[in-house]
């Protein structure tokens, strides 16, 4: 998936699209490719749902718990980073606190979508569900209003189908298959999380945050129990974000990245 | 209460605070936080959370800090990365390379 437009850049040329008739054949071509691009995100993302149900195993869930966070927190960047914090012996305290910071992001996406959308009613509480870095990637590339919903809606609900049947699969692969270090799954984890962070370290500041946030919780891990050298890492990054007002971020702010459900 | 009922109970409340903050993006109006400095810490944020995750998982055991087959397995997964592979092809890749080191050495 490229990297998508930020959505301030395209936001004025939508102001105006939002006038045309929806029925048009331009509308009615941005809504097939938007509806294209949606359905090959959703299988390229779904697929590695089977990392995340066997990691998950690993780190100590069964199959019920796993489906849970797949179905209820639907957030890949999170539904990691809780098992990871579980799983390395840290509380449920520290992992809802990790899960929670890394889903901050969703919020930001939101703000993006909601004038967009126009969702009511039930709709609503629906879409704020499947607003993630893919949905909101694709809606936000839509030309035209038909392709702006078409392309958020049918990633979301694609990915969020495709990222639980995958979820499962995973999951009952992992039981399957016993100790997970055998297989390497213990890499597997850090990979997962190298992958998701990749697209983000571009621009000095992000990678001096990434740094920072490594050294500082490699750091504090034999002095303070598990699960907090990683939220002592976000500290660093909101004094960074926070203090240096100018800093420049090449990564456009909120833009959806490349992998993460 | 039971290590699973404390899973239980963490994963339900996680859920919710993550959908709440979802939710808090389509209810809340555009102004603050559209802050250009709220939207670049919540971004740095995420940068430091994911890299310290990798820090962790992949240099620690518990309370110690550890170098064996997952260090490499990450250089795989970088390497992998800056040939542009896909998420599944990485992962899949660091899982084999510690897996091969670990029965190489036995």
């Amino acid at each position: 998936m490229s990297r998508p437009r930020p959505a301030g850049r395209v936001r004025a040329g939508r102001a105006a699209s939002l006038t045309r008739v929806r029925s048009s054949d331009h509308d009615d071509d941005g809504v097939r490719t938007a509806v294209r691009q949606s359905l090959s995100v959703a299988v390229a993302t779904g697929l590695y749902g089977i990392s995340f149900g066997a990691l998950a195993v690993a780190a100590g869930l069964d199959v019920a718990q796993t489906m849970a966070l797949s179905l209820l927190m639907f957030s890949g960047g999170s539904q990691f980073a809780f098992i990871g914090v579980l799983g390395a012996g840290g509380s449920g305290g520290a992992a809802v606190a990790t899960a929670g910071l890394l889903g901050a992001r969703n919020a930001l996406y939101g703000i993006q979508m909601a004038p967009l959308l126009g969702a009511h009613g039930w709709r609503r509480p629906l879409a704020a569900h499947v607003t993630i870095d893919e949905s909101t990637a694709v809606g936000t590339a839509g030309r035209t209003p038909g392709a702006v919903r078409a392309g958020f809606w049918w990633t979301g609900v694609g990915v969020f189908v495709l990222w639980n049947a995958f979820t499962l699969a995973g999951a009952l692969l992992g039981e399957a298959l016993g100790d997970p270090r055998t297989y390497g799954l213990d890499a597997a984890a850090p990979a997962a999380f190298l992958a998701l962070v990749w697209p983000r370290l571009v621009g000095a500041t992000a990678r001096a945050t990434a740094l920072a946030a490594v050294v500082v919780a490699l750091a504090l891990t034999p002095v303070v129990p598990a699960g907090i050298p990683v939220l002592a890492a976000a500290v660093v990054a909101i004094v960074i974000g926070w203090t240096r007002p100018d800093a420049a971020l090449a990564t456009p702010v909120g833009a959806p990245e490349r992998t993460e459900p | 209460m039971s290590p699973d009922a404390v899973t239980w109970l963490a994963l339900l409340a996680a859920s919710a605070v993550v959908l709440a903050i979802k939710l808090v993006g389509h209810l809340v109006p555009e102004h603050w936080l559209a802050e250009p400095r709220v939207a670049r810490t919540a971004s740095l944020v995420t940068v430091a959370l994911l890299a310290a995750l990798v820090g962790v998982q992949t240099l620690t055991t518990g309370s110690h800090l550890v170098l064996d087959a997952r260090f490499p397995a990450l250089v795989v997964a970088a390497a992998a990365l800056a040939l542009r592979a896909p998420f599944i092809v990485v992962v899949a890749a660091a899982a084999a390379t510690a897996a091969v080191l670990r029965a190489v050495a036995g």
